[in-house]
């Protein structure tokens, strides 16, 4: 009787200190799943992409010499350099070293915000070529022009965009860090916002040469 | 139990060096995207500029997401993605062929 009282007593005692409702696993498959969903909304832009420029081949060629190649592969290696920080800054979390950990989230913000910046640069470059949307500029171009450049801005622009929502996921990430919320034994909200960040980087891998370095 | 705990969690586990290769080598093929483009291989370049772009993203999916050392489920779960998407582009290219041969 006192036996069984006390495994019981035990037993009630490890469920409420030692055991913790959580599963990583199901949490990152959740994770898959959305970024699968991601999947489908740029690879529909990609397939209109495609048939557009197999349509266009010149026009999308004369178009793209537009664009800042300099600035474009800068941003290739930014968003690729952030996304090995990021990657270190889980694994640093594994290995318990807080402090380098929430050191490669900033500097993967940081380098979130260069990428914006390069972006505006550019922008601001072509707005004032007369290079946007509705300008009269552009409406006078040949028809695969025009399409490059909606094409352009709608896919560049809903990238530019995932990039600050990670940006802002990974703040809240950090603040998370530095609150004791993601610790070593528990760090899959950091390994889920890690993986946002690296689709967004892969996006940005095919953008880039479908975009800028077009012959 | 806990032990196994344990060790998937240290098989999870790469090394700084591993991530700093891959890294490297993404941006030796960024460069060399940029590279080739300077040359005209005609129809050929963007075929050459996909297949970078595939090699980069298989890099980052096995390395950076862990894919590599992730469970068979989620290995699956990849494959039957990139796999549907392969055959609606499949399917968007031969229905656009017919179209264009009307």
């Amino acid at each position: 009787m006192s036996t069984t009282d006390s495994i019981q007593a035990a037993a009630a005692e490890h469920h409420i200190e030692g055991h913790v409702h959580r599963d990583d696993i199901r949490s990152k498959m959740g994770m898959w799943l959305f970024l699968f969903s991601e999947l489908l909304l740029f690879g529909g832009l990609f397939f209109m992409y495609s048939v557009y420029r197999y349509m266009h081949q010149a026009d999308f060629s004369i178009a793209s010499k537009e664009m800042n190649t300099f600035l474009g592969t800068l941003n290739t290696v930014i968003l690729l350099t952030s996304s090995l920080t990021m990657a270190l800054a889980i694994n640093a979390m594994q290995r318990g070293k807080k402090g380098l950990s929430i050191f490669l989230q900033i500097f993967t913000i940081l380098c979130g915000a260069a990428f914006m910046v390069n972006k505006v640069i550019e922008w601001s470059h072509e707005f004032a070529e007369g290079n946007y949307p509705g300008s009269a500029i552009l409406a006078a171009k040949p028809s695969g022009q025009i399409l490059y450049f909606g094409l352009y801005y709608s896919m560049v622009g809903l990238h530019g965009l995932h990039v600050l929502v990670g940006m802002t996921v990974i703040i809240f990430m950090l603040v998370f860090t530095i609150r004791g919320k993601i610790t070593p034994d528990n760090y899959v909200k950091l390994e889920a916002a890690g993986l946002y960040w690296h689709l967004v980087d892969i996006i940005w891998i095919f953008l880039f040469p479908l975009f800028y370095l077009i012959t | 139990m806990e032990n196994t705990e344990i060790k998937e969690q240290a098989e999870h586990t790469h090394s700084y060096g591993v991530y700093v290769l891959v890294w490297l080598a993404l941006i030796t093929l960024t460069g060399l995207t940029a590279v080739i483009a300077g040359i005209n291989f005609g129809r050929l370049s963007v075929v050459v500029a996909i297949v970078i772009a595939v090699v980069k993203s298989y890099l980052v999916l096995t390395e950076f997401m862990h894919l590599k050392t992730e469970s068979r489920t989620f290995k699956a779960f990849i494959f039957v993605a990139l796999f549907f998407i392969l055959v609606s582009l499949t399917l968007l290219f031969s229905d656009y062929s017919f179209m264009v041969g009307k």
